[in-house]
């Protein structure tokens, strides 16, 4: 069948770039392996010249796909299963780059991509290590092809194209008229929690991150291809920086996107997803420290090997992970399988078994210094260091690893009741330790330290330090008491010991290195790891819920409340106009837009501080029609101070159809001034009727006749009420003001005086729950929350410097 | 024997007691008869809603309290209690994860995983009809 209005070419071209990338890049690799390791030296230099020939047109192909399907999403081309599934044509122009890497396979592409880039970088300055470590991340970019490859061998599917048509893909009767293309109109659209800025920003910036890792690994790799065990050290260090910076700012990129746009009221919940990419990152640290500690003493050659190898390896485990399906249950990022997971597994074991097996079977020819490490030394410290972070991310993964050990045994083991504290309670031990040591450590020397010297250049930071962290226990203190005394202490601790890392590598610059900045990069580095952990630790020990329920109107249902959840009550209901109690503020619910360019609708919460009167509004939204629900997406908003953030998101609505949908009418009634009538939960009672009544409510009718009621409402539960319906005479015209009791869901009007001289008077009065505004929502302040944003400024600054400095260091020993 | 060699050691111990303390920790998923068998106990629950029940939610009164009833695969019936308010695609969920324990007057939940149809069937469902079929279900 001929099919009407397709656009086929760039699927075609896309095809074929994915199947040429694929060829050059095992040609690229081979070749690149021969250029180092041909029998026949004479041939190397032919080797390589094809290997660089191969990896350009692997480089090309590889953009060219990228181009083109960005170039299918931006103009819509929803015969393009991916398209239609991530994009729509209502997305703004950003977030159809969102679009591009929501999907598996875009996201593979922007892997690809970056290793590309990276590649050239590699060929341009490596000189003799181009050969091996360009021959890893040639078979790198071969495994990845094969993941976007989409093609059948022997009714085995490989990878997933984003190319393909979704007639293909589809099975639907639509599909079988030529001209489908006509009903098609839009896409799926992106996930509406992507819908933010951070999601433009964060995947680009985590997947060079990720594709960053594989140059230490290949180095390391080198090292054991070539025998060479000393020479790759130096050159992968700087490599190992920037790694650090990209891995380490992409990680807290979703971090900040969590917390502006999921509402599980934080940045960090030790979600599989999050620890599956902190763990390499933690891994590569201990790797920098032990590749730095090999460079100035000889010591711990064999750590770096082990650490670079394990890093890369577990950013292919977190790619299982994440993309699998295998967690299921456990995250809330609820990854659903692509159906690849053995070609994930094959992912993980195409690197494990040679990397494993060559460094199983030379790690007694990798030199190590017998002779044991002065404790008065650098080294020795540093490595401790290296030796908690590695213990401490084993632990992490093991926990993570949860899920897959039930796939393997078959058992239906499920996570502790409280994920994030069974993590917290180890790893702020670990915060603890890594803090005094990066404190201490800076002020050690190699090989071996004077004490004397040793101590009293600590005194001061020491002193200073405790000094600090005390006025921080005793004036913000630590407001988490839930999991007892010892829990609390520790955190008093841990934010000394990070206070320390701040001071006292703030003042090895001033006296360890003179203020010679150039050369700081790590003691920066340094600075803004201990600021990320006092920031995660104040903001996390003294994150306040603002919203406790203290309306009034809610008497309490449930029995015994607090068993039910240790935390009850957090939620509170804002009835629009109305303005209510939340422990500092009063705040109001004051009106909802609706904005056409994001399809978002706004909330206008109004804040007042009791004492200080000060007034802000936050605007918290949902997305409506989220895609494949019809539920609605709540996005946080928050009020940035330089010292707190008060944020707040919406957990429950009115329903906005429901007004249009009452069909109550208003039940008229003659009454008698100071009779008693009833309704289904109490009574009232119209005590009198008063013209022209100087209420503040009433203000702006000044100079109107105005005749109001004044009703009293006495509920069941023996709650007293007023309403103050009203009409008003102007040039006229009668208008009717309604009044409404809204924890009683009544409305009242005064339709008309009766007869006056029995007193009596028309009432309307309406009972419906349809007749509210409401918004459920909560809010928390958290405190000291900037200083963590800006301590992984510093550190990536850090990282960024020591990368530099590295590299100058490595063309000196080059040269 | 070398000072690094205790530390490491101290270090393999404490990950192992770590690991060990953990699994104390665990729970485990459950059908309703089972968490029954173990009231009291922090469980997940695997269930579904039981949409011929009514969803008891109401903000105005108590935004903290929701209640619910789930099904599970074996077809027992269980209330569900719990203090946060209703998720809001909790009527089109197939499937829950509810952690929390079982009581008396029902399963005391503070935590609620939402499966929702997977957006395949979705989009079938809504965006691929053709225009002269028929609607289905």
């Amino acid at each position: 069948m001929e099919f009407v209005g397709e656009n086929l070419l760039p699927g075609q071209i896309g095809h074929f770039m994915i199947v040429l990338s694929l060829m050059s890049a095992l040609f690229a690799s081979v070749s690149f392996y021969m250029g180092f390791k041909a029998a026949d030296a004479s041939s190397r230099p032919t080797w390589m010249k094809l290997a660089r020939i191969g990896f350009a047109v692997q480089s090309i192909s590889v953009l060219v796909s990228f181009y083109i399907l960005y170039h299918i999403i931006n103009n819509h081309l929803f015969e393009y299963k991916y398209v239609w599934q991530h994009s729509s044509k209502a997305l703004p122009m950003e977030y159809l780059l969102s679009c591009f890497w929501e999907g598996q396979e875009g996201s593979f592409l922007l892997w690809s991509f970056w290793h590309a880039v990276l590649g050239w970088f590699i060929i341009a300055r490596s000189g003799k290590w181009e050969g091996p470590v360009m021959s890893v991340i040639s078979f790198a970019q071969f495994a990845l092809a094969t993941m976007v490859l989409g093609v059948y061998f022997f009714g085995q599917k490989v990878g997933s194209s984003p190319f393909v048509l979704l007639r293909n893909e589809m099975d639907a009767p639509i599909f079988s008229t030529p001209n489908y293309l006509e009903f098609v109109t839009d896409g799926n659209g992106l996930n509406a929690l992507l819908q933010n800025y951070w999601m433009v920003i964060h995947p680009p910036v985590l997947f060079l991150g990720f594709a960053s890792t594989i140059v230490p690994f290949a180095y390391a790799v080198g090292g054991l291809l070539t025998k060479d065990h000393k020479g790759w050290t130096a050159p992968a260090l700087p490599w190992a920086s920037f790694s650090a910076a990209a891995l380490g700012l992409g990680i807290m990129m979703g971090a900040a996107w969590a917390y502006e746009s999921l509402t599980f009221g934080g940045y960090w919940a030790w979600d599989p997803v999050e620890n599956a990419s902190l763990v390499p990152w933690l891994i590569l640290i201990s790797g920098l420290h032990t590749n730095l500690i090999y460079k100035s003493s000889g010591y711990s050659l064999r750590a770096t090997y082990l650490f670079y190898i394990l890093t890369f390896l577990l950013i292919l485990y977190s790619t299982f992970l994440t993309r699998s399906g295998v967690l299921g249950d456990t995250s809330v990022h609820s990854f659903t399988g692509s159906g690849m997971n053995v070609q994930l597994l094959l992912f993980i074991f195409a690197f494990l078994i040679p990397a494993g097996f060559m460094f199983a079977r030379q790690y007694k020819q990798i030199p190590s210094i017998q002779k044991e490490e002065n404790l008065y030394s650098r080294e020795f410290w540093m490595f401790i260091g290296s030796l908690v972070f590695f213990f401490s991310s084993l632990v992490i993964i093991g926990k993570t690893s949860l899920p897959v050990f039930n796939k393997i045994f078959g058992t239906s083991i499920a996570p502790p009741q409280d994920v994030e504290y069974s993590h917290n309670q180890i790893q702020v031990w670990v915060a603890i330790i890594v803090g005094l040591l990066t404190a201490v450590t800076q002020y050690l020397k190699y090989k071996d330290t004077p004490k004397k010297t040793f101590y009293s250049k600590l005194l001061w930071p020491t002193a200073i330090s405790l000094a600090i962290g005390l006025c921080i226990s005793y004036f913000v203190g630590v407001a988490y008491d839930k999991k007892g005394p010892g829990f609390w202490l520790a955190l008093h601790i841990a934010i000394t010991a990070a206070v320390y890392a701040i001071v006292a590598n703030a003042g090895y610059i001033w006296s360890g290195m003179k203020g010679k900045l150039k050369l700081a990069g790590a003691s920066v580095a340094h600075i803004g790891f201990g600021m990320v952990l006092l920031g995660i630790l104040i903001s996390a020990s003294n994150k306040v819920t603002l919203s406790y329920n203290t309306t009034g109107i809610s008497p309490l249902q449930m029995k015994d409340a607090s068993d039910v959840n240790n935390n009850p009550q957090e939620n509170l209901t804002l009835i629009k106009g109305v303005a209510t109690d939340m422990g500092k503020y009063m705040v109001t619910y004051t009106k909802d837009t609706l904005s056409p360019r994001d399809q978002k609708r706004y909330f206008e919460i109004d804040f007042q501080h009791k004492q200080t009167k000060e007034n802000f509004k936050l605007y918290p939204d949902v997305i409506e029609n989220n895609k494949g629900g019809e539920g609605l997406t709540p996005n946080p908003d928050a009020k940035h101070y330089w010292n707190k953030d008060i944020f707040i998101y919406l957990t429950f609505l009115s329903d906005p159809t429901a007004k249009q949908k009452d069909t109550t009418q208003f039940a008229k009634k003659m009454v008698v001034i100071g009779d008693t009538s009833f309704y289904s939960n109490g009574m009232w009672t119209v005590n009198q009727i008063e013209v022209n009544p100087p209420d503040e409510k009433f203000a702006a009718y000044k100079g109107d006749t105005l005749l109001a009621a004044d009703i009293s409402v006495i509920a069941k539960d023996g709650r007293i009420y007023k309403a103050r319906p009203a009409f008003r005479l102007k040039n006229n015209t009668l208008d009717i003001i309604t009044d409404t009791v809204m924890s009683q869901s009544l409305v009242f009007t005064i339709n008309k005086p009766g007869d006056m001289e029995k007193r009596e008077v028309e009432i309307g009065l309406k009972e419906s729950n349809a007749i509210l505004d409401f918004v459920t929502l909560k809010a928390y302040e958290f405190p000291a929350i900037n200083v963590l944003w800006l301590g992984i400024v510093v550190t990536v600054i850090g990282f960024i410097m020591s990368m530099f400095q590295r590299r100058k260091a490595a063309k000196r020993y080059n040269e | 024997m070398k000072k690094m060699h205790i530390f490491l050691l101290v270090g393999v111990a404490v990950a192992i007691a770590v690991m060990i303390s953990f699994t104390t920790d665990l729970t485990t998923y459950d059908t309703i008869a089972s968490a029954k068998q173990k009231e009291g106990t922090y469980v997940h629950l695997i269930a579904k809603l039981d949409k011929a029940q009514p969803i008891e939610y109401n903000p105005l009164t108590n935004p903290n309290y929701c209640s619910f009833t789930v099904v599970d695969s074996l077809g027992s019936v269980t209330k569900v209690i719990s203090n946060k308010p209703k998720p809001a695609d909790l009527e089109m969920s197939e499937r829950v994860v509810l952690k929390g324990r079982m009581k008396e007057d029902g399963f005391h939940c503070d935590d609620i995983l939402l499966k929702c149809p997977s957006k395949y069937k979705d989009e079938q469902a809504k965006g691929l009809r053709h225009p002269g079929s028929k609607q289905e279900g």
